[in-house]
């Protein structure tokens, strides 16, 4: 009955460190596909919430390497559809997020998941700027990053006829103050910067 | 009543109509808004795909100065915004260690004394007065959208009911409207993928839209910027998409509580929709409703 | 001078692993007082109980320590080995080296030293035990069955057929429970009414049983062998003895539209009222809440009609008092609501139903007489849809467990909603199919393969309505996960089985344990599965756990006969670890003052007083006297004994501070 043989010391595996990093076990996960039956998206998804967990579920490098190079990851709108529903009480939403962060990290952003990711990185720069979303900068950035140029991305000319963008952008004062945050956050995960990959 | 106010940024620019209404309807219930001095984005759905601890440490400023400026509650009116603050405000609240990281990250202290509350909490308090005060009873049949982050999580909503909310249908009812039971109130509209897929917020959005004007729906009501963008915005898109046009305009809350309350169309923003804000006529004759008490 | 023999077991690796045996033993033999001491790889077998007897025979010891596993395990054992080698069982003592060490505990030298603390202890104890002699106590032959479904009728006829008279409590109108309601039963599909109720009526019949319907139990007290029940007989409105059973009072009650609990609320009954038309007794009750000549003072026509003058308003509930020697609890379940499924609509449509209420819808005595008719509009299904593991293994809801029937009545329901609706399509969501029992795996795969129910793997994350159909929006995860939706006209959730609501409450009255979902606790859940821990109270059927028919039939007859063993004997042996008021010689008699303060604190009521008279009869002095039939050992008095003049025999207080003071 001695537990010493359980305690040997080992590099966390895969779902350890997602476990470190969300408190979530990928484990808890039964495959009823509940999660998959309520997604939104599940019928556009390459991997369905429940698929992606089974892949973390194996724990094999080339598994995991599956599941971050998929473009699930960066369809989950964290609508919480799935946690509200899950028998298992598995934050599907918090994983997905962990997911994201190391698929952009160690650079197995699928190619379709760009344009997703080129947002993200646009509006988080914008806010780096001014501490506020100016979102006439953020499609001007957005176009650029993705090339979409012709894009009717926010139907443009119609808001600014109803008055509903401004061309100037509005800022915090403290904009330093703003700044230091995301310089530290970039220092606490370097690899992870916010706004550009 | 005096309430720290969170407008967001998306009430600033493509939804300052919601802002404009918020603002209008405010002062009839009795509340005083005071906007957070110096409020920053809270990141949204970019900062917690892609970093963390920015995604704690932007709303945490915000909450940080709300605290400082001594509010008891602060009102987010932008669901999305809602969620990241409250979301923020609980895990620091729960984890001592990171509540010490993220208030050196944001160079203030937070201990979490403001609560966050959402547009529903503060109309929902205010529906005995709206009811009291409706001289322009809406007498629209209206569905009531929810959309994700007013019912989810459950943990840190305010709803007593997470698949079949009622919050939002006792407002609208206090203002004379008909809410009507139907089967997408809670569905996702798309969100955060309305500029980079724009055809999967077609169809999300699209089905949406769909099942409320078939059910006999007026008007859709929302509490939410993006869920607005979505349903209004990208009208044509989910026309383009389904192949049938709808005439269903799409009403923030307060813009219904305001028409309600005898609000000018131009005071509470309704000229900037995408989709006309137009009612068959009829159903509603105003000065001649009975008032319900 | 004391001689001890001290015997370290190594259980195999289970001491042996971490605990150095030998050692313990060594340290052992030099404790002053011990003559013998030895380690053995198993006390336990027969070689190690001859260890422990040669040498009680050949070193004459007074006192013997087994340092070994718990005593809950194999004390007995080791206490027979000594009588059997002439010395008192009472001397023999267990130092618990397996649960309270090694079990605990690394391999490490302190762990072996703990060892020797804990044998060091036991010696000091056995020192100063005293011969001690089992207690016998007389038995009452009489049963008490609480709960009238099928678990507690086959234990009632069980026990009565064996010659013992049986009081039979139960709650509702008439006995039956689940099983009456149900439509046909699996894997055989034979009508569930017709093999139960004659059952139910040799019940009624057998001149062994005693029955109490409509009755609950108000209290129990007193322990094996010697219990005092008191069964609370509600006030049924009616004179038993006078009714016939006719039914015109039913016929003309004005009062119609009363859902039926019989029916799952898919039915209506009458304030008086019979549960269904098999009823045993077949008397009814009257529903006071729902009654007009309750509720408004006037009314009284079942009066007029009753052509024996039964009725009887102003009839109190009676309170019974039975004497009986043992209890068998089989009181049942009852299934989760559809209310319980917000993601399902809690509740509020009307054609997503229990299984249970399909159960009625498919009876031939159902309100629909047996046809598969939508509760809505009375429209026959074509398509639906039914969900396995509703609110089973669902710890977001609370309820982890298998709720292990539903895979058979889910199949079972498919299979008889096919064979009345041959057009129709079923659709089974289920996550695994489990389907171990006789017969079982080959009635699934018959309602696959020959009644074509598409079973389809996936929980269902919502249902909503939309246009007179109930979409359910389900997932095929053998099929790529990929999402299905289905649009229903009937949708049954196979809703968990849980205890009955007031199944806490009743433990609690009867002082026996229940685990976190409110189920019974049998004494071991492998080796003494129909008893309790509370000596002389047995457990059959649901409300131990989710079972079904066949197994809780074999449960009840288990409980039954150990039932019956018990009353095979006429006195019970008990041992005799109770507490004893100390005596002395006149004129103190005893040290007792007579405050009676371990009167009120006795949980059993087992302090007696005693008067200490002279020769004339002139009372000298009020002393307090332990029944030792009653008392339980559990050492309240002795705690409270402000003279210090009750003592627990076995762990008397100078055991029990010599095992200190060891330490």
């Amino acid at each position: 009955m001695s537990s010493a043989s359980h305690a040997a010391p080992h590099a966390p595996t895969f779902p350890e460190r997602v476990r470190e990093a969300t408190g979530e076990s990928v484990f808890q996960c039964y495959q009823c596909g509940k999660c998959a039956a309520g997604c939104p998206l599940a019928a556009e998804m390459d991997y369905t919430p429940n698929q992606i967990l089974r892949l973390l579920q194996l724990n094999l490098p080339e598994m995991e390497e599956e599941a971050l190079r998929a473009l699930s990851i960066w369809l989950c709108l964290t609508c919480e559809t799935c946690a509200a529903r899950c028998p298992q009480e598995v934050d599907i939403p918090k994983i997905m997020d962990h997911l994201r962060q190391e698929s952009r990290r160690r650079g197995l952003v699928h190619p379709k998941a760009k344009d997703i990711l080129a947002f993200y990185e646009s509006l988080l720069a914008s806010v780096r700027k001014g501490g506020r979303l100016h979102e006439v900068g953020l499609v001007a950035s957005y176009k650029l990053k993705t090339g979409h140029l012709l894009q009717d991305v926010l139907l443009t000319p119609q808001l600014l006829q109803r008055g509903k963008l401004s061309l100037r952008p509005h800022k915090v004062a403290d904009t330093d103050a703003v700044r230091r945050i995301f310089d530290r956050c970039d220092a606490a995960a370097p690899e992870n910067k916010a706004d550009h990959a | 009543m005096k309430l720290g106010y969170f407008p967001g940024c998306s009430l600033e620019s493509s939804a300052r109509e919601y802002n404009e209404s918020l603002q209008a309807v405010a002062p009839l219930l009795d509340l005083e808004l005071c906007e957070v001095p110096d409020w920053n984005c809270c990141g949204a759905t970019a900062a917690h795909s892609l970093n963390h601890k920015l995604a704690l440490a932007l709303p945490a400023r915000t909450l940080a100065l709300a605290e400082r400026a001594g509010f008891d509650e602060l009102l987010v009116p932008c669901s999305a915004c809602y969620s990241r603050l409250a979301a923020t405000r609980r895990d620091l609240l729960a984890n001592e260690a990171l509540r010490q990281e993220i208030t050196s990250i944001i160079e203030l202290d937070y201990v979490g004394s403001t609560k966050v509350v959402s547009v529903v909490d503060v109309l929902g308090r205010a529906a005995p007065t709206i009811r009291a005060k409706a001289s322009v009873p809406f007498l629209r049949k209206v569905a009531c959208y929810y959309g994700c982050y007013l019912t989810r999580p459950a943990s840190l909503t305010t709803c007593a009911r997470p698949e079949d909310p009622q919050e939002m249908e006792a407002i609208v009812a206090s203002a004379g409207a008909t809410p009507l039971d139907w089967a997408f109130k809670i569905d996702c509209c798309g969100a955060a993928l309305s500029v980079s897929r724009t055809a999967t917020v077609a169809e999300l959005a699209g089905r949406i839209v769909a099942d409320a004007a078939e059910r006999g729906a007026e008007a859709l009501v929302v509490a939410c910027p993006l869920c607005h963008t979505n349903l209004d915005l990208r009208r044509p898109a989910i026309e383009r998409h389904r192949g049938v046009s709808y005439a269903l305009p799409v009403l923030y809350i307060t813009q219904l509580v305001g028409l309600a309350l005898g609000l000018s169309e131009r005071a509470l923003g309704l000229h900037r929709h995408h989709v006309p804000v137009r009612f068959a006529p009829g159903a509603a004759a105003p000065a001649a409703a009975p008032k319900e008490n | 001078m004391p001689r001890i023999g001290v015997f370290i077991c190594h259980c195999g690796e289970n001491i042996g692993a971490t605990v150095d045996a030998a050692a313990v033993a060594k340290a052992a033999g030099e404790l002053p007082g011990v003559v013998h001491a030895v380690d053995y790889k198993y006390m336990c077998s027969d070689p190690g109980q001859n260890l422990i007897k040669e040498a009680i025979r050949e070193k004459k010891l007074t006192g013997v320590v087994v340092g070994a596993c718990s005593p809950r395990m194999h004390e007995p054992t080791f206490r027979r080995a000594c009588a059997e080698a002439g010395l008192n069982a009472f001397l023999c003592e267990m130092a618990n080296l397996r649960e309270h060490c090694s079990w605990v505990h690394e391999k490490l030298p302190e762990t072996t030293e703990k060892a020797i603390d804990l044998v060091r202890v036991m010696v000091e104890k056995v020192k100063r035990n005293r011969p001690l002699f089992p207690i016998n106590v007389p038995i009452t032959k009489t049963a008490l069955v609480l709960g009238g479904g099928i678990a507690g009728i086959q234990a009632a006829l069980d026990i009565a057929n064996a010659g013992h008279p049986v009081v039979l409590v139960e709650r509702e109108a008439s006995i039956g429970g689940h099983m009456a309601q149900l439509s046909e039963t699996f894997p055989t599909l034979d009508c569930s009414q017709c093999i139960l109720t004659p059952r139910m009526v040799e019940v009624a019949q057998h001149p062994n049983i005693r029955l109490y319907t409509y009755s609950e139990l108000e209290s129990l007290e007193g322990f094996i062998g010697n219990f005092k029940a008191v069964i609370r007989k509600k006030a049924r409105g009616i004179d038993e003895a006078t009714c016939t059973g006719c039914g015109a009072c039913i016929q003309k009650c004005p009062t119609k539209k009363i859902p039926s609990e019989f029916n799952a609320h898919l039915g209506h009954r009458t304030a008086i009222y019979v549960p269904f038309p098999q009823a045993v007794p077949n008397k009814p009750v009257i529903d006071r809440a729902h009654c007009t000549y309750y509720r408004t003072g006037k009314c009284k026509l079942c009066e007029r009609v009753c052509p024996t003058k039964a009725l009887r308003y102003d009839q109190e509930d009676l309170l019974v008092e039975v004497a009986v020697g043992a209890v068998v609890v089989a009181t049942g379940y009852e299934v989760k609501g559809t209310d319980f499924f917000p993601e399902y609509g809690y509740g509020r449509y009307k054609d997503v139903i229990t299984g249970l209420q399909f159960e009625r819808l498919a009876s031939a005595s159902g309100p629909t007489l047996g046809a598969i008719r939508r509760p809505s509009d009375g429209q026959v299904p074509e398509t639906v849809v039914f969900i396995a593991c509703a609110g089973s293994r669902d710890p977001a809801k609370g309820l982890h467990y298998c709720s292990k029937i539903c895979c058979m009545y889910t199949a079972k329901h498919a299979m008889l909603y096919k064979h009345k609706v041959h057009h129709g399509r079923p659709y089974v969501f289920y996550m695994d199919i489990r389907a171990g029992g006789k017969m079982y795996e080959e009635f699934v795969r018959r309602a696959i393969e020959e009644d074509q129910v598409s079973y389809i793997r996936g929980r269902v994350s919502r249902i909503y309505e939309k246009n007179g159909k109930l979409i359910v929006k389900g997932v095929d995860t053998l099929l790529n996960s990929r999402p299905v939706e289905i649009a229903a006209d009937l949708v049954v959730l196979a809703t968990a089985m849980v205890p009955q609501p007031d199944a806490e409450a009743l433990a609690q009255k009867m002082k026996i344990s229940y685990d976190g979902d409110r189920f019974l606790n049998e004494a071991h859940p492998k080796l003494r599965p129909v008893e309790m821990n509370t000596a002389g109270i047995f457990v059959a059927g649901a409300c131990q756990a989710p079972k079904d028919i066949p197994e809780t039939v074999a449960q009840a007859s288990g409980a039954a006969s150990k039932v019956i063993g018990l009353f095979s004997k006429d006195e019970l042996s008990r041992e005799p670890v109770v507490a004893v008021v100390n005596r002395t010689a006149p004129p103190l008699f005893s040290t007792c003052v007579g405050c009676f303060l371990c009167e009120t604190a006795c949980p059993y009521q087992a302090i007696e007083r005693e008067e200490i008279k002279d020769r004339n009869g002139n009372v000298l002095k009020t002393v307090a006297r332990v029944n030792q039939g009653v008392c339980q050992g559990c050492g309240t008095c002795v705690a409270l004994c402000r003279s210090k003049s009750i003592d627990l025999q076995g762990f008397t207080n100078e055991q029990v501070f010599a095992e200190l003071v060891a330490l």
